[in-house]
């Protein structure tokens, strides 16, 4: 056993983070809220000159074929800056779904597309994800009723706004749409992915959230000192660092899960998911409390972190979707064995 | 990155799991902080060293069979499943036996681990003192130079298994107008020896798990010294982090209780109560978080890194999870939570395993000791500025 991340595996979380954090997100992440993509855009195809888009795309389809430890690796990067965009469908959950179903005719040209960044692709998928993010400039929109996969086609509405300004969202049901495959079991095995994906960005967005409240508690002075000196902001603090210490391996266990095709991997991906998601979560709170009010403003960046946080907290199955799943998975094994 | 044990970390869970089935006593044993249930659990102990699995971590020249830290918590896995006894001599084998390794003379490793091994002598913790509880520097009782060794004074207080242990371990001010962490020595000394005395002291559960130690010119050749005299706190220091850290609650412990759990929640609970189910969710969840945790921390150490701040990361979560994870039992046994002991349900093991897990946060440093570290080492928020004047001054 090494449950520890290679030295390839960190130089690329490095490399991305170097990368990114070049990169002004908080602008980025503004104006593609404001449906002005071009930073944006220029953004994923420097990650995608980097391989993160080609990570879960296979091989034979000019895709890395990375395993499931690379991609956390890059979606944790990713959530730490907050990059805007359908990350968890594009790079992540599109390339899965389409690996499994085996033959599309449609995969030989849009994989390929994916692994360089030529194509951005979204995804819904009923009840988990109703929405499709960024359908409007999305080139591959892709959507999953009652184990159907079906294409359709670009909308041409004004978006439903999120808490998360970057998030566009759109209804796909009143959209004209044509039957590309049929993906009952694939779908069933994607999901696990999708769930990875959110949990791994959401770890990352709660890491940050944390870095920023230290180095704001140790510059900002009231009563004559540092509020970082104040037990109350310190055990808060050290409250959310321990829940992000624990909430990590189980999301790199997950990964190494799916990678090991375990039985278990749909259980240990929804751990994951409820852990990193309650960590981020409490850091967010915990970011705005430092803060103050400053952290209330939309000029902060933080806040940006904070409804992101939010949002990808019932984004692909709600804490209480994964709770359910641990425990119904845990029950049933239980049952087995007695 | 991955999970997978090698064949032979295998075969030894294989090895480990066979001899439990075959010896664990199939009643529970009577509790350790009483006088029948400590011989009780000493009979276990040297029948558990006898098999060689007393302390699988150490040099088998010790009493051990040098296993691996990875094989150490394989062995705790399958020790906590098989519900086998609690260890009665944990304050010698997870805490006073890593200071030897680390500071200790051959003659006292050679001397007194293969003993503790086997149990003839139990090891009970001399921390705490009526003034220095948190803050452990504020010690007052003395050792005093005398000719080939020190005379010890003073009161130690909440002394984990005093009651009915045969020795002890603690730090004495050695040099007599010393401050704080300096002029401590590190020493060990007999319960039995003259001028000590043991005042047993009832827990919340009515049972002697600790108790009050007063010493009178108590006599420590200076074999017994730890360390260099006047050195004690940082010899200290490799106790308080296997206390906090690794060694003292590995994760088999809480796994095992989570999967009980799981079971009590297929046996007991109603699957409409959808929160108390969450609450199990989260309770296993916690378990495996540690798990891996722990994992990842041992795959740190076996490429030469160090346990550093993290320890208290460690004893902060884990405190937490005994006491969420046993206060979901109680709650889910609804009226029959509040019994004790063989008439309640499992036997009373939710029952005690609650009022056990409530003094989690305080021993071994309080959760808010905890805090203070992780905010100020890990996360390296500024220390107060104004505390250290009052330290001590009471």
């Amino acid at each position: 056993m090494r449950f520890a991340l290679s030295r390839e595996q960190l130089d690329f979380s490095r490399s991305i983070g170097a990368l990114l954090a070049e990169a002004d997100t908080p602008g980025v992440i503004r104006a593609w809220g404001s449906g002005k993509h071009e930073t944006g855009l220029a953004l994923w195809q420097r990650l995608a000159d980097l391989g993160v888009t080609a990570l879960a795309v296979p091989e034979r389809h000019g895709g890395l074929g990375a395993d499931a430890v690379d991609l956390v690796v890059a979606l944790d990067a990713l959530g730490y800056h907050a990059v805007p965009g359908p990350v968890t469908e594009s790079v992540a959950t599109v390339p899965a779904l389409l690996g499994e179903c085996g033959e599309i005719d449609q995969a030989a040209s849009w994989l390929p597309a994916l692994a360089s960044g030529a194509s951005i692709a979204t995804l819904a998928a009923s009840p988990e994800a109703p929405y499709a993010l960024d359908a409007d400039i999305a080139d591959i929109r892709l959507c999953v009723s009652e184990g159907v996969l079906y294409e359709f086609d670009r909308p041409s509405d004004a978006p439903l706004s999120s808490v998360d300004v970057s998030r566009r969202l759109f209804a796909v049901d009143s959209l004209q749409r044509d039957e590309v495959a049929a993906v009952m079991l694939a779908i069933h095995r994607t999901l696990p992915v999708a769930t990875l994906a959110t949990a791994a960005q959401l770890l990352g967005a709660g890491r940050r959230l944390l870095e920023e409240s230290v180095d704001y508690a140790k510059q900002r002075f009231q009563y004559g000192k540092a509020i970082g000196q104040y037990q109350a902001i310190k055990h808060m603090l050290a409250d959310i660092a321990t829940q992000l210490e624990l909430a990590r391996p189980l999301l790199f266990g997950a990964a190494v899960a799916i990678d090991a095709a375990s039985p278990h991997a749909s259980r240990d991906v929804s751990a994951a998911r409820v852990a990193t998601a309650d960590a981020a979560y409490q850091a967010a709170r915990a970011a705005l409390q430092v803060h103050g009010a400053i952290g209330y403003t939309a000029e902060h960046d933080i806040g940006l972190w904070l409804t992101r946080v939010r949002a990808l907290t019932s984004a692909w199955g709600t804490q209480a979707t994964h709770r359910s799943r641990v425990l119904g998975e845990l029950a049933s094994s239980a049952g087995r064995a007695s | 990155m991955d999970l997978e044990f090698d064949e032979a970390t295998l075969a030894f869970r294989e090895q480990v799991r066979e001899w439990l089935a075959a010896n664990v006593p199939e009643r529970p044993l009577a509790s350790f902080n009483t006088a029948r249930g400590f011989e009780q659990h000493r009979a276990w102990e040297a029948k558990l060293a006898d098999a060689g699995y007393a302390a699988v971590a150490w040099p088998a020249a010790y009493g051990g069979r040098d296993a691996s830290l990875l094989e150490w918590l394989v062995f705790e896995e399958e020790y906590y499943a098989a519900g086998a006894p609690a260890r009665v001599n944990q304050n010698g084998i997870f805490m006073l036996a890593p200071t030897l390794f680390s500071h200790g003379t051959e003659e006292q490793r050679a001397r007194i681990l293969p003993e503790m091994a086997r149990s003839d002598r139990v090891w009970a913790q001399a921390w705490s003192e009526p003034e220095a509880g948190s803050d452990i520097a504020a010690l007052r009782s003395t050792a005093t130079r005398t000719e080939g060794g020190w005379l010890l004074s003073g009161q130690k207080t909440w002394s984990s298994r005093a009651a009915f242990a045969d020795s002890a371990f603690g730090l004495f001010r050695s040099e007599p107008d010393s401050e704080r962490h300096k002029g401590l020595t590190y020493l060990m000394f007999d319960l039995d020896a003259e001028g000590v005395q043991v005042r047993p002291i009832a827990q919340l559960d009515g049972e002697y798990g600790f108790a009050e130690i007063f010493l009178d010119n108590v006599f420590v050749p200076d074999s017994d010294v730890i360390g260099e005299p006047n050195d004690g706190w940082r010899v200290a220091m490799t106790t308080a982090n296997n206390e906090r850290g690794l060694s003292l609650r590995s994760p088999g412990r809480f796994l095992a209780s989570a999967e009980r759990l799981v079971d009590l929640w297929c046996r007991e609970g109603d699957p409409a109560d959808t929160a108390l189910g969450e609450r199990v969710a989260d309770a296993w969840i916690g378990a495996r978080a540690y798990q891996l945790y722990t994992f990842n921390t041992v795959s740190r150490l076996a490429e030469g890194g160090e346990l550093g701040p993290e320890s208290s990361v460690n004893k902060l979560y884990w405190s937490h999870l005994d006491v969420a994870l046993h206060e979901t039992a109680l709650d889910l046994l609804g009226p029959s939570a509040e019994l004790t002991g063989e008439s309640a349900p499992d036997a009373g093991r939710w029952s005690s395993g609650y009022l056990f897990s409530l003094a989690g946060p305080i021993y071994g440093g309080t959760d808010q000791i905890q805090r203070n570290i992780v905010a100020e080492r890990l996360l390296g928020l500024p220390r107060e500025s104004t505390a250290s004047k009052n330290r001590g001054a009471t």
